[in-house]
């Protein structure tokens, strides 16, 4: 499929026709550099590809709706506002955009930095979450037991993370170019891309994903969480940050 | 001095519908209580021992990160519930303070404004100011658990817009709750009051 047809199917795709094309699609969007011609709305909010009940009761329903619709859906429109006079932040792919927030014009530097990082951070999120994970195996789990002290060890720290860091933010496992892992926490929605690094998986630590069933909880979500994770697509992401090809 | 979690100084659901008496009690019960609780354990052993919260807050700011974000959200809480009130909001400000805000911020409804949309523009966890700097009225907003005090300011009005503020209440809906929390909560006897110390 060209790049232009997938441009087009993707903003024709509604309902549930795009939850059926979603997750190539997904990819497709940071993956496929957007043309010129792609029209003024280029950040497209990729669909949920397992239904808002999907991890209940891990996290409810209505979090992941209004997580989903509301929140990224915000980050998306507020890109395609600031793209509507700076078209160039959305014909670059996403990580070429992240990876050089200098270049974006001033007036628009912290939006894009806010706003793109968070479309960035949720598609991941999205991504590497889904109904009956698994669990890691192979090449990811073995970089886990390498660098990371084994699952159990990994799991604590990064709740340990998680749980420190003050104010909104995210927990993410970064992984480099050798397939080398550690967990790093970053403020609000700033992404690995930022500093030149690239997330493997991360959760997000803003109370707007966890409030209406864990309140105060934090350390209650961020241990849950691990049953929402879908390990196939972690190790696929693994596979594609040693090949240099993550696309967001 | 060790924190204290004062009691909130009206009942849980004295602010509904604005924001409920769910919201209050994580919020003033757990939130708030954590604060305190970290702070006090933060606090023994260190310098800071026997200071003042405002000493306190001013002194860890850049340097102790930890009791700087626990100490510093004790003091935006222990003002927060007595910036609220039933029945607040509204237009009728004490004399001294209106004719200040006219002079300084452009009238009531401009701050009424300028102050939501610094909450609004707050990305993240935060709080948005109304404060005293060199005599001079101002509106700002700051990060997590910083306040104006740690800016060479003295707050004298500040909303929460951490979203364990009003996640129960409004969801990601945060510009309706600062219209709420303009409209109908501000204790304006209490911001005056702030602002007489303040000058």
């Amino acid at each position: 499929m060209s790049s232009m047809s997938r441009r087009h199917l993707m903003l024709v795709a509604t309902g549930i026709a795009a939850a059926v094309v979603a997750p190539r699609l997904a990819f497709a969007q940071a993956a496929a550099p957007a043309t010129p011609t792609a029209g003024n709305a280029p950040f497209i909010l990729p669909p949920l590809t397992y239904p808002v009940t999907a991890f209940e009761p891990h996290i409810d329903a209505k979090t992941m709706e209004i997580h989903h619709d509301r929140h990224h859906a915000a980050y998306v429109a507020n890109m395609n506002n600031f793209a509507k006079d700076t078209p160039v932040i959305g014909e670059k792919p996403l990580v070429e955009v992240l990876g050089n927030l200098n270049s974006v014009p001033d007036a628009i530097r912290t939006g894009v930095r806010n706003n793109l990082g968070g479309h960035a951070n949720h598609t991941m999120f999205w991504q590497i979450m889904g109904p009956n994970g698994g669990k890691p195996e192979g090449d990811v789990l073995a970089a886990i037991d390498r660098d990371l002290g084994g699952l159990e060890k990994f799991q604590t720290d990064f709740n340990a993370a998680g749980g420190r860091q003050f104010g909104s933010g995210w927990v993410f496992v970064i992984v480099d170019k050798d397939g080398k892992l550690s967990i790093e926490t970053r403020p609000n929605q700033d992404n690995p891309i930022m500093d030149g690094k690239r997330a493997l998986m991360g959760n997000d630590v803003w109370e707007h994903a966890y409030y209406l069933t864990y309140q105060n909880r934090r350390a209650d979500y961020l241990k849950a969480w691990w049953n929402t994770v879908n390990w196939t697509k972690v190790g696929e992401r693994y596979a594609a940050a040693k090949a240099g090809t993550l696309a967001v | 001095m060790t924190f204290t979690l004062p009691n909130l100084p009206y009942a849980y659901d004295a602010l509904a519908p604005h924001m409920s008496k769910e919201t209050l009690e994580f919020h003033h019960d757990k939130h708030h209580q954590a604060y305190v609780t970290n702070g006090n354990n933060l606090l023994k052993g260190t310098e800071f021992e026997g200071k003042s919260l405002e000493e306190i807050v001013k002194g860890s700011f850049g340097k102790n990160a930890a009791l700087f974000n626990n100490a510093g959200q004790h003091y935006n809480h222990l003002h927060f519930w007595n910036w609220m009130k039933p029945n607040g909001g509204g237009d009728k400000l004490p004399g001294r303070l209106e004719k200040k805000i006219t002079e300084d911020l452009g009238g009531l409804e401009k701050f009424k404004t300028d102050f939501a949309a610094a909450g609004v523009g707050q990305f993240g966890s935060g709080w948005a100011w109304l404060s005293v700097k060199n005599g001079k009225l101002e509106i700002s907003k700051t990060a997590n658990g910083e306040s104006p005090l740690v800016h060479g300011a003295t707050p004298i009005l500040g909303v929460d817009v951490w979203e364990h503020s009003y996640y129960i209440d409004y969801r990601n809906r945060r510009p309706d709750y600062l219209k709420a929390f303009v409209d109908h909560l501000v204790n304006w006897e209490y911001v005056d009051e702030q602002f007489g110390k303040a000058v």
